[in-house]
């Protein structure tokens, strides 16, 4: 495969509302026909970031490259680039019908090919059904799906999503998801989603974001972000992760009741130093049969069955908060566990990621 | 044969209802019904009403001297509602994109106004357009040293005072609707190839026309039946309506003709009430979905 082309580049951005920054220096590339998340926790800047990019806000400083071209004080009606708001925005007064070709007759277009192209994009998000409905008679699924195609027809270079499937409930969102993935394959059109969600990033993106207080702390594949964070703040916000706080030493973390954490200890880290080893939880075994660098015994707290697998709650030496535990429900039935049952852990260097603390 | 039974609920609600509707029944029906009445008699010779039935008065509303008023009442009440409801949507506009904490008090100064006495404000009027009043002093001031202008006792100063007088109605009809429209519905416009102005006119206007049309009945009803302005700012020069009634029951003793242009001058409004009733009711569901709340 050939390198994938950037169609935006986003160059040293900023954003600042009085003395407050929202969006500090940020620079990323988005590539042709990407499905790009930007995550982070509320106030960390996606929303200022994605306004930016639709040209509802002006950056203080720096570039948006669309195709090479700086669009950062183009005026939104004058953007290849269409956004689907988080309350969807549809306009009342109008049938569903009228909001998809709303954005077609303001780009002049022959009735005729206003009509095939809101015929082929309502079938494609099956709403047929509904194109003589005013939005007030659609339910929450059907409004998001009329949001979608009414940016989907204009053809834009770019689709910015802000937070597309909060306001549905937990069970249409897992299919709304794939959906749009479906979606994004079939019309070849490049999405940038704004979530606070980390699993949906990493269920939906191609590559991810992760912002926080308006920086970037990564940006990567799902995979990589997931198992080799930037940072202490992504390892504790993508997924789960136990610490064990301690000081670095020349090869991995000596922790405060003298347990030593073997694992690959970065560069930048002297020893002596303050800094968190880190394990995600299906990464540790209970009662390990091979002798593994890394042991500690733990009692079992509490016990969650959660069908696929079971996650244990368990007291360790190691740190202050109980170490959270993913096994399989395989495995758990080989050897059952229960509440304050004495347990052993292990678990491989490899697995293991320091961070300064 | 049943006996029905009032249920103690409807019952209740009767007795609270029977006030307000002895109050209407006492100070409304029966002085509306008395002068329809009114209107179907003769006039006596010496002024006196002369009990014998007659259409005349009818026929005289539509002699082309008094439908004249009529009409010229009429342009006077649409060009003061035209010019009240472009001032007084373009200042709600302005309040409702203003500051969340800023817009009650912008608002409060939009009806402070209102706190005076209806006369007083519109005295004031005649001490800003007299031909040495205030504006007059105000040219001097900047240099001008031609005659006077001539402002008061035109057209111009009884509209420019009902414009003045009912602006506040049409500030705040205007203001409910557009505050709570979901400002990303604007932003969606722009978004999908919109400028400025078609996004005003596709999705912003079509929206808060309940609005416009409550502000502007009022401003229309208001206007054209009002005496008091074009007596004063008119100088007795530009008849409506309003002045014809009054000259009929107080100056020309002519109550049966002037109980019939007064039943004429209600049919106009109750008409101009009726359609804007229908068109608000088929707005409604508009106005109720384009709040931003409706939609999560």
């Amino acid at each position: 495969m050939s390198e994938p082309r950037t169609l935006l580049a986003i160059d040293h951005l900023s954003k600042n509302f009085g003395r407050v920054t929202a969006v500090d220096g940020i620079s990323l590339d988005i590539r042709e026909n990407e499905f790009f998340a930007l995550l982070g926790p509320s106030g960390c800047g996606k929303t200022t970031l994605l306004r930016m990019l639709a040209g509802f806000e002006t950056p203080n400083d720096g570039r948006i490259l669309l195709d090479g071209r700086d669009i950062a004080r183009t005026p939104p009606n004058k953007r290849p680039v269409n956004l689907m708001f988080q309350s969807y925005a549809l306009f009342p007064h109008m049938s569903v019908r009228a909001n998809v070709s709303y954005g077609l007759e303001m780009e002049r277009l022959p009735a005729n090919e206003i009509r095939s192209r809101v015929d082929a994009i309502l079938a494609t998000t099956e709403l047929v059904p509904f194109a003589d409905r005013k939005p007030e008679q659609l339910s929450g699924g059907q409004k998001q799906r009329v949001a979608l195609a009414r940016a989907l027809v204009k053809r834009p270079r770019l689709l910015l999503l802000d937070e597309p499937l909060g306001a549905l409930d937990k069970k249409l969102r897992g299919a709304m998801q794939l959906e749009l993935k479906r979606l994004q394959h079939e019309v070849g059109i490049t999405f940038v989603i704004v979530t606070h969600d980390q699993e949906e990033s990493l269920v939906m993106a191609d590559r991810m974001a992760v912002l926080k207080d308006g920086r970037l702390l990564q940006c990567d594949t799902p995979h990589a972000v997931y198992e080799h964070p930037a940072d202490r703040f992504v390892a504790d916000f993508i997924g789960v992760m136990n610490f064990v706080p301690g000081k670095v030493t020349a090869d991995g973390v000596l922790a405060a009741n003298g347990a030593r954490i073997t694992g690959k200890v970065p560069a930048a880290l002297s020893p002596g130093a303050s800094a968190v080893a880190s394990v995600r939880p299906e990464r540790i075994r209970l009662f390990p049969s091979v002798e593994t660098a890394n042991r500690t015994t733990g009692t079992v707290e509490a016990l969650a069955y959660q069908g696929l697998d079971l996650q244990l709650h368990i007291r360790t030496p190691l740190s202050p908060k109980p170490f959270l535990v993913r096994v399989t429900a395989d495995a758990a039935g080989r050897r059952p566990v229960s509440a304050g049952d004495t347990v052993e852990l292990g678990w491989d260097p490899a697995d293991v990621r320091i961070f300064a603390e | 044969m049943r006996f029905t039974i009032v249920s103690p609920t409807r019952l209740r609600s009767s007795l609270l209802m029977a006030p307000a509707l002895a109050w209407l029944t006492a100070l409304m029906v029966v002085p509306c019904a008395l002068v329809l009445a009114l209107a179907f008699f003769r006039r006596g010779i010496y002024g006196g009403i002369e009990y014998t039935f007659t259409l005349e008065n009818f026929g005289l509303v539509f002699d082309p001297l008094y439908a004249g008023i009529f009409l010229n009442s009429a342009r006077i009440a649409g060009t003061a509602t035209l010019i009240a409801v472009i001032i007084g949507y373009a200042a709600a506009y302005a309040i409702s994109a203003a500051p969340r904490r800023l817009q009650p008090v912008f608002l409060f100064f939009a009806v402070l106004p209102f706190w005076s006495n209806y006369l007083i404000r519109t005295y004031a009027w005649i001490v800003l357009l007299n031909r040495e009043g205030l504006i007059t002093q105000l040219l001097r001031w900047f240099g001008y040293t031609g005659e006077p202008p001539s402002m008061l006792y035109t057209e111009g100063a009884v509209i420019a005072g009902l414009v003045y007088n009912y602006l506040p109605f049409v500030i705040l009809a205007c203001y409910a609707p557009l505050s709570r429209l979901n400002p990303e519905l604007a932003e969606a416009s722009r978004d999908l190839g919109a400028s400025a102005l078609t996004t005003f006119r596709r999705v912003i206007l079509p929206l808060t026309v309940p609005g416009i049309a409550a502000g502007a009945v009022f401003v229309f009803v208001l206007s054209i039946g009002n005496f008091v302005t074009p007596a004063l700012l008119g100088g007795g020069r530009f008849q409506m309506i309003g002045n014809l009634v009054y000259d009929q029951f107080l100056t020309a003793n002519d109550w049966p003709f002037g109980a019939a242009l007064a039943m004429a001058l209600i049919a106009i409004m109750l008409l101009v009430l009726m359609t804007q009733a229908l068109l608000a009711d088929r707005a409604a569901g508009r106005a109720a979905e384009a709040r931003g709340d409706a939609d999560g």
